[in-house]
């Protein structure tokens, strides 16, 4: 297990560095560039000169690389230049809306994914079986952006079931401690706070599950496929041990191992899904921030910090899934 | 938490304590009239929530630039000048009068009295030389660099050889006098952009307003510019939660002027337009800023109120000479003005109000000449006008920029492919050349220069025509690549430095002229008024064709 930790520990170093480094270079051998940016149609020589100047853009690329290189070292990366907040409290303030909004997507798709894929496996060539492979084949052909839209003009617009944007209510004066807001409200004891941050999680959440969910069905349901051939459920069933216990003891429990990676996997996915649906319902989350610094002032500072981020949830979301196959499979253990 | 007017809701308190995998059923549970938009209603007071389309930078006036910072700016403080409401003329702001001497760099402001800031202390000349003096002697580059406005405007900082801004004195509280180095066209209208409102001169010093630092790649403002901005509007700083994107303006019982009629404001930043819309039809915004073009109709049907600005600003078909040698011939210029149907653009692609603009500025501003070459649509022309310059077979590379809707510019591509289409029928061969705004097309045009063709547009400061014509076309610039028009640039610096307003605007008319006659840099395409949309309830709101509301007369009615 130590061993495990430490490898990805490595691992993480290393591609921490060279991502580093790539997307430095990457960022700024895009056209166009912060200066243009922030300064829009307004831009004259002068203008363009000085904050050129003053942004440090006038010096040469590798001067530019060693004062990055040395600033992300000692923990600092710089303001944000659009808004010229810290970097980290930009994602800080994002990061929980993200993870906040993933964690409920990736408990929708489970919670659901599990059951529903075993059930498709259990009465395979049944009518639930082939509803569940059509179901799962449009939620993984329908774009989030599109699904997005679609729920929301119909449970927001024709039906006003749910609210159109945002985390909570405008105006609702909630008080922030984690920003975690579903939380926040359970920790203040400000429970319609949380029951409001919920009714605005679920829309989101849904559109945000979709794909993992389509997914996690389908392994689920090949997976336990693949062991109910086995021998040894064929053994246990000989042996006379009842259902249910075949069921949860052998089946499940073997089962969930290819499942475990693709959660992980699908991790990872969530948050390149996030920035969609984020978009859609204005979440102010890590996609929004993502694509506000794309898109509106080629923010390099949150750009740079945003990647590396995504790169060290990525590496540590898959050291847990490792992590988590030794705790259902003993095999692994096994050094 | 409470949303303002609201009892919290057992059902949703329980709902909250059960688990994320029922949420569905329990939200769903939960009455959509549960719901609460935070808007009181009501005939006085209330919450008027408008859903803006980007996040405020901050809110220090001077280190702004951006319509969506200067909307909650304009609320908190005022400018020495400012606009009638609804038009964009000149009227007293915190100066009642003005007036300047025959040189025109001296500049008299007889200043309201009984005025007072937010913190208490009281708005005077001195106020007013403490902010025009911070303005001139800023330090720091960083600082300098935010400072986008004033440096346009005043040339440069003190010490610099092209500072426009000399000094000010206060002879008495009541009265500023502002000199210049030297006459500036700018000026009166100048005095009227949001950057030069007037600041709390103790509020910037408790605050370390000026305290501008850099780290690493960018900037970070002072509390002053993020917690405790200070002025004398209708409106006080009420908050600024960036977690849920939304800003608070409480209202001033002090203001000078008509003072508020709702209690508060709150600014939701909404970035994406066809959200802003679902969130005015589900009643949780009442207003909202730049619609759609294409859901402007829609949206009045339903019976939203559409207000729209008197436009302001312009789209332009570039031309630029330097790549393309039969570019300098104006005969080809006037073919490619006389291909263009600008009358059907406008019809088929043109926002609510739109209009074929002849000239370069809007109507409403001094030295618009209703007697310009107007180019009416002729194919035939276009076709004359090529084989008279020996262009036949002309090719042009035709830049557009992506990823970018403006007020001016709502459908970039669609406007590209329009123009290209009547281009092509007149014979002139076109490559279309899509770049994305900020990542490469302003660029290419404004730097470099690369493009025959392009298409750009202008949203107007204040009133004056050099805002407008003297930002295109005042100096040789890479966009329209022609360095031997000093007969343009002369003729522009000229009726730039008239200070007599009379002979001011017959210099900027013939400029006018001569710019679709003579010279023709680029054909003017439409004047496009950006839209505000209501909810029936709303009342007062005055559509300013700066994009300069200010909301103070806005009420909700039940």
């Amino acid at each position: 297990m130590v061993r495990i930790v430490l490898r990805r520990l490595t691992q993480l170093s290393v591609t921490l560095i060279a991502l580093m480094t790539l997307v430095f270079f990457w960022l700024r051998s895009l056209p166009g560039g912060p200066v243009d940016a922030l300064l829009g149609e307004r831009a004259t020589p002068q203008t363009r000169e000085t904050l050129t100047r003053a942004l440090g853009y006038d010096k040469p690329i590798w001067v530019q690389y060693g004062r990055f290189v040395e600033n992300v070292v000692t923990g600092d990366f710089g303001n944000s230049i659009r808004t010229g907040e810290p970097v980290t409290a930009v994602i800080g303030r994002a990061f929980p809306a993200t993870v906040e909004l993933a964690i409920a997507a990736i408990i929708v798709a489970v919670g659901l994914g599990i059951p529903l894929g075993y059930l498709a496996a259990r009465y395979r060539g049944r009518l639930l079986d082939n509803a569940t492979i059509v179901v799962t084949l449009i939620g993984i052909s329908i774009p989030i952006f599109f699904l997005g839209y679609l729920l929301k003009d119909w449970l927001t617009q024709d039906i006003h079931v749910f609210p159109p944007s945002g985390r909570i209510s405008t105006g609702a004066d909630n008080t922030d401690v984690t920003g975690f807001f579903v939380l926040d409200g359970l920790l203040t004891r400000e429970l319609d706070a949380s029951a409001d941050a919920l009714w605005h999680l679920v829309l989101p959440a849904l559109t945000l599950a979709t794909i993992p969910l389509a997914i996690i069905v389908r392994i689920t349901r090949a997976s336990v496929l693949d062991v109910l051939d086995e021998d040894y459920i064929r053994t246990a069933d000989a042996k006379g041990l009842r259902d249910a216990t075949i069921r949860r003891r052998h089946v499940l429990r073997n089962a969930l191992l290819p499942v475990v990676t693709t959660i992980g996997l699908q991790t990872g996915a969530l948050l390149a899904g996030a920035v969609l649906t984020e978009k859609v319902y204005n979440w102010g989350g890590l996609g929004t921030v993502i694509t506000d610094s794309i898109s509106g002032s080629r923010d390099y500072p949150v750009l740079q910090a945003l990647i590396l981020l995504a790169a060290v949830v990525f590496i540590v979301v898959n050291l847990l899934v490792d992590l988590s196959y030794a705790v259902i499979d003993p095999r692994v253990r096994v050094p | 938490m409470r949303a303002p007017g609201r009892q919290p809701d057992r059902l949703r308190a329980l709902i909250a304590a059960g688990v994320l995998a029922v949420m569905t059923i329990g939200a769903a549970g939960c009455a959509e009239s549960d719901r609460d938009n935070g808007a009181d209603k009501g005939a006085g007071g209330g919450t008027f929530i408008l859903a803006g389309a980007g996040d405020p930078k901050n809110f220090d006036p001077i280190f702004n630039d951006d319509g969506e910072s200067f909307r909650p700016i304009r609320q908190m403080y005022d400018t020495l000048i400012t606009h009638k409401p609804g038009t964009a003329e000149l009227v007293g702001g915190l100066a009642e009068s003005w007036s300047n001497d025959p040189t025109g760099k001296i500049w008299t402001f007889k200043l309201r009295q009984g005025v007072t800031f937010h913190d208490g202390t009281a708005f005077d000349a001195a106020a007013v030389c403490a902010n025009f003096d911070r303005w001139s002697a800023m330090k720091g580059e960083a600082a300098q660099s935010q400072m986008i406005y004033y440096a346009d405007v005043f040339g440069g900082f003190a010490g610099s050889p092209d500072a426009v801004y000399d000094n000010c004195k206060a002879p008495d509280a009541g009265t500023a006098v502002v000199t210049m180095k030297k006459y500036k066209g700018a000026f009166p209208g100048a005095f009227a952009l949001t950057a030069f409102s007037i600041a709390s001169p103790a509020a910037m010093k408790q605050y370390g307003a000026d305290t501008v630092t850099q780290s690493g790649d960018s900037f970070s403002y002072s509390a002053f510019a993020n917690e405790h901005p200070t002025g004398t509007g209708a409106f006080t700083f009420g908050g600024w939660n960036k977690a849920t994107g939304e800003l608070t303006l409480n209202k001033n019982p002090n203001y000078w002027g008509d003072k508020a009629k709702v209690d508060k404001m709150i600014i939701k930043v909404i970035k994406d337009e066809n959200t802003r819309k679902q969130e005015l039809r589900a009643g949780t915004v009442q207003a909202i800023d730049f619609p759609a073009p294409a859901d402007r109709k829609a949206l009045a049907a339903e019976g939203y109120q559409v207000l729209e600005r008197p436009a302001f600003n312009i789209l332009y078909l570039g031309i630029n000479q330097k790549n393309n040698p039969k570019l300098k011939d104006l005969r080809v210029r006037q073919a490619i003005a006389y291909a263009l149907n600008r009358a059907q653009l406008v019809q088929t692609k043109g926002p609510g109000g739109a209009a074929v603009a002849d000239q370069f500025l809007p109507s409403t501003v001094l030295g618009y000449a209703p007697d310009v070459q107007k180019y009416e649509y002729s194919v035939d022309k276009a076709k004359q006008l090529l084989a008279d310059a020996g262009a036949t077979g002309l090719t042009l590379n035709f830049y557009y920029p992506t990823e970018v809707s403006r007020p001016y510019m709502p459908n970039p591509q669609e406007i590209f492919t329009v123009l290209a289409n009547d281009l092509q029928a007149a014979g002139i061969k076109v490559n279309g050349v899509p770049r994305p705004w900020n990542g490469g097309f302003k660029d290419d045009v404004q730097q470099f220069g690369k493009q025959d063709l392009h298409i750009l547009g202008w949203t107007g400061d204040y009133n004056d025509p050099g805002n407008f014509v003297g930002t295109f076309f005042g100096r040789a610039k890479p966009e329209f690549g022609d360095q031997s028009m000093t007969e343009m640039f002369s003729a522009i610096a000229k009726a730039d430095a008239t200070v007599d307003q009379a002979a001011k605007k017959t210099a900027w008319e013939q400029v006018n002229r001569d710019m679709a006659t003579k010279w023709l840099p680029a054909v003017p395409i439409w004047h496009a008024p950006p839209a505000l949309v209501t909810t029936k309830n709303v009342q007062g709101l005055v559509p300013s064709p700066l994009t300069a509301e200010t909301f103070n007369t806005v009420s909700i009615t039940k």
